[in-house]
């Protein structure tokens, strides 16, 4: 399995995102997906990191990640033991016979249409990459005319909150100490 | 390691008002920075006016920004204190970046203070504006842009924390001229604010249990010695780790100095140009005692090949060192500093139980190869000046506690291989990022920081010819280093490469240094002692004749023979066992392993 999902809390400052980006760049680490936003906390943002790490041990991309000063924790989500979801919107062909289908393929993704046009329609559906990929595999049939999707973002399952102790700086190491 | 902590409670924290500007002095001084390296221009300029107030900091005008770089990664490396360079905007900051790449890989504490265009400008191409920040950050440790000049205190002091704590390295402070310009009230931080960052200098105990056992219960161990035991200023613990259980040292090149050559437990230095026995040690070891090292292509040659038998123990500050080129047995994040008196404390605990460490047959191997194989160079055949020669008498003829700094090339392996280091901080150079260009500047920033040693550059004629005008900056400010030029007309090491590698096609290495510049009419242009050489003879009269200078800064220029090569070698690529003793003579490692 080379493909890893990590949460990444870090200070909200000015050009935190160049720095993670450019670490990645430069170390030869291959990002699949980066998904950053606001967290509970109003100084802290929370990336959300797919990587593909082929031939390298993940260990050294955390590692080197902790070693930003704005990094503030690391956490590996496991696909089993949290949410992810990425959102996607898809623009599709749709003449007055295949409409009809294409509506029936959106509602079985529990997907929803959020416009309509005389000769296409907007989709938009949330889900796992794997649902979201096989929504896509039954749309192109029909004629794909646009398309943009988010990166993925990801939650743990459970009670326990990632930001319980970010903050504290022990945390931060005692996971580099393996 | 100074902190900037421990001087925030001097200066107490009655707010003063006063501009960006005067803060950011304030805060030098409270840092304790006694001198900074660098040159002014339109965006830093505010800053220079309370510069000259200041009874605390010495400014050093340098006459290049690389100079003022590379001066203060000499003044940090011969003293341990945190270097400080400051230049301009734009092209001034841009000519920081070789040297702040150079603090970057070999882990120099130095923080590079730049102006920046005024904030309203910032993303608008104004006139000597460039994104530094940007264009430094994968060469610093952490960096800073800013614009509100309240946070120049802060972000001062959290830099020196930053550079000098943990690993060391280059921080940059980027401040818009408009924050130096403005007013606002200092205040020296009473803490440091960073929750991302906390260095782990404490090992774990069971770590140190385990490597301790592993030690006594090893046969052909090694205690390989990385530059991480110089910054952590931990050679003195070495030598009781070392001396407490016999086992046989090798110093990488950043490590030269951290345990005296003189020592009979010194094999010397292991890589691409190492001693047979240092090479030879590490791919024979069954355990490698890392301390401070990191892997280093130049050390391990082809990695799959490297001490193929060895289990490793790895300590390391960095925990991104520890498993980035080779697996660790035994894992070790910690302050070396920390790390070996601990392990010493282990290792006589397991003694005490009656397990002792037998490395006597190890010993035995090792001391035929040092005997076959020490360092070593023919005098050339036509009578002209042997490199190594010079080198050798320099080391010899020189106060042992002198500093040595070189360039980069076969002038710094042969200072490497045939000076005698005996204390840590006497060996500069630049090891990871190989800077032609380093020695100079950074004797001038070594000298700096300790007048009372007799500090040497070591330098190549094509590396001297890359920042030799800082010699002006030496001569207008008594700072009298010596420089020792290694003239043999060419890029020698490229020279040898070319020799070896590319049927002797000497494409682009020739600089007839022999014909142009006058070194010595140089020299003296610069206001220093120019002194010629060509001669084994003369060699030692010139060396006592520059050493009996004290009043400006003097260049030898010894002119020497262009086709000596640095041996040993394991050629790029190659595995250590595949190491060349001399050219075309690989050594017998004997069957008794």
């Amino acid at each position: 399995m080379s493909r890893h999902t990590l949460s990444v809390l870090v200070q909200d400052q000015p050009g935190v995102l160049a720095r993670v980006s450019s670490l990645f760049s430069r170390r030869g680490f291959n990002i699949e997906s980066l998904a950053v936003g606001p967290t509970e906390l109003p100084e802290v943002s929370r990336m959300t990191i797919v990587v593909n790490v082929e031939g390298l041990p993940l260990e050294q991309v955390t590692k080197q990640l902790n070693k930003l000063v704005n990094v503030l924790k690391i956490v590996e989500l496991e696909a089993e033991a949290s949410v992810q979801r990425e959102i996607l919107l898809v623009k599709v062909k749709a003449d007055l016979e295949s409409r009809s289908h294409i509506l029936e393929t959106v509602q079985l993704f529990r997907a929803k249409v959020v416009d309509v046009a005389q000769d296409a329609v907007t989709i938009e559906a949330t889900g796992a990459h794997d649902k979201l990929v096989a929504l896509l595999k039954m749309l192109e049939p029909f004629g794909i005319r646009e398309l943009v999707q988010s990166g993925m973002v990801a939650m743990g399952r459970g009670s326990r909150s990632i930001s319980d102790r970010s903050v504290r700086p022990s945390e931060k190491v005692a996971q580099q100490n393996q | 390691m100074s902190t900037s902590q421990s001087a925030s409670h001097e200066m107490g924290s009655e707010p003063a008002y006063m501009t960006g500007a005067q803060s950011l002095i304030a805060s030098l001084e409270a840092s304790d920075v006694d001198v900074v390296f660098g040159i002014p221009g339109g965006a830093i300029l505010p800053a220079y006016d309370p510069m000259m107030d200041s009874t605390k900091v010495r400014h050093i005008l340098v006459r290049h920004e690389q100079g003022a770089g590379h001066a203060a990664e000499g003044y940090a490396s011969a003293t341990g204190r945190v270097g400080v360079c400051m230049a301009t905007s734009g092209p001034g900051a841009t000519n920081l970046v070789t040297p702040i790449a150079d603090a970057y890989m070999d882990s120099v504490p130095m923080v590079a203070i730049t102006g920046q265009v005024p904030s309203a400008s910032i993303g608008t191409d104004a006139f000597q504006e460039a994104d530094i920040r940007g264009i430094t950050m994968p060469i610093t440790k952490h960096s800073f842009l800013i614009t509100d000049p309240a946070q120049i205190s802060q972000a001062i002091a959290e830099a020196f924390h930053l550079a000098s704590t943990g690993r060391p390295g280059p921080v940059l402070v980027d401040i818009a001229k408009d924050a130096l310009q403005a007013q606002t009230i200092f205040n020296w931080p009473e803490s440091i604010d960073l929750p991302g960052y906390s260095p782990r200098t404490r090992p774990h105990s069971k770590q140190i249990r385990e490597a301790a056992k592993l030690i006594l219960s090893s046969r052909q161990p090694v205690l390989y010695v990385g530059g991480g035991v110089i910054r952590a200023n931990a050679s003195a613990s070495l030598r009781v780790l070392a001396e407490l259980t016999g086992i046989p040292v090798v110093t990488t090149l950043m490590a030269r100095g951290a345990f005296p050559d003189s020592h009979t437990q010194h094999l010397g230095m292991p890589g691409m140009h190492g001693t047979v026995a240092a090479v030879g040690a590490l791919q024979k070891a069954d355990l490698l005692i890392t301390l401070g090292a990191r892997f280093d292509d130049r050390v391990t040659g082809k990695l799959s090949s490297f001490a193929p038998n060895a289990a490793i123990i790895h300590a390391d500050i960095d925990p991104a060192e520890i498993g980035k080129n080779r697996a660790a047995d035994i894992p070790i994040v910690g302050d070396v500093a920390e790390v070996i008196p601990e392990l010493v404390a282990a290792i006589n605990a397991e003694i005490e139980l009656g397990n002792i460490g037998d490395y006597a047959g190890w010993w035995l191997q090792l001391n035929r190869l040092r005997e076959t194989y020490p360092l070593g160079y023919d005098l050339p055949t036509d009578g002209s000046l042997s490199p190594q020669f010079v080198i050798e008498r320099l080391g010899i003829i020189s106060d042992p506690e002198s500093i040595y700094a070189a360039g980069v090339g076969q002038h710094q392996m042969w200072a490497a291989q045939f000076i005698g280091y005996e204390y840590p901080g006497t060996w500069l150079n630049s090891g990871g990022a190989g800077t032609m260009g380093y020695s100079v500047p950074a004797a001038m920033g070594a000298k700096v920081g300790c007048p009372d040693k007799t500090v040497w550059a070591i330098d190549g004629d094509g590396c001297f010819q890359m920042t030799n005008q800082e010699l002006a900056t030496c001569t207008i400010n008594d700072i009298p280093i010596k420089v020792a030029l290694i003239n043999n007309s060419s890029l020698g090491m490229v020279r040898q490469w070319q020799t070896l590698f590319y049927n002797e096609r000497y494409s682009n290495t020739d600089l007839e240094s022999h014909r142009f510049p006058d070194f010595v009419k140089l020299a003296e242009a610069y206001g220093a002692y120019g002194l010629q050489c060509d001669n084994h003879e003369s060699v030692d009269a010139t060396i006592e004749k520059a050493l009996s200078i004290n009043d400006a800064p003097v260049v030898i220029d010894f002119v020497v023979h262009r086709d000596a090569m640095v041996w040993p070698m394991v050629a790029a690529g190659t595995g250590n066992d595949e190491i060349l003793y001399a050219q075309a003579l690989a050594p017998d490692w004997g069957s008794d392993d």
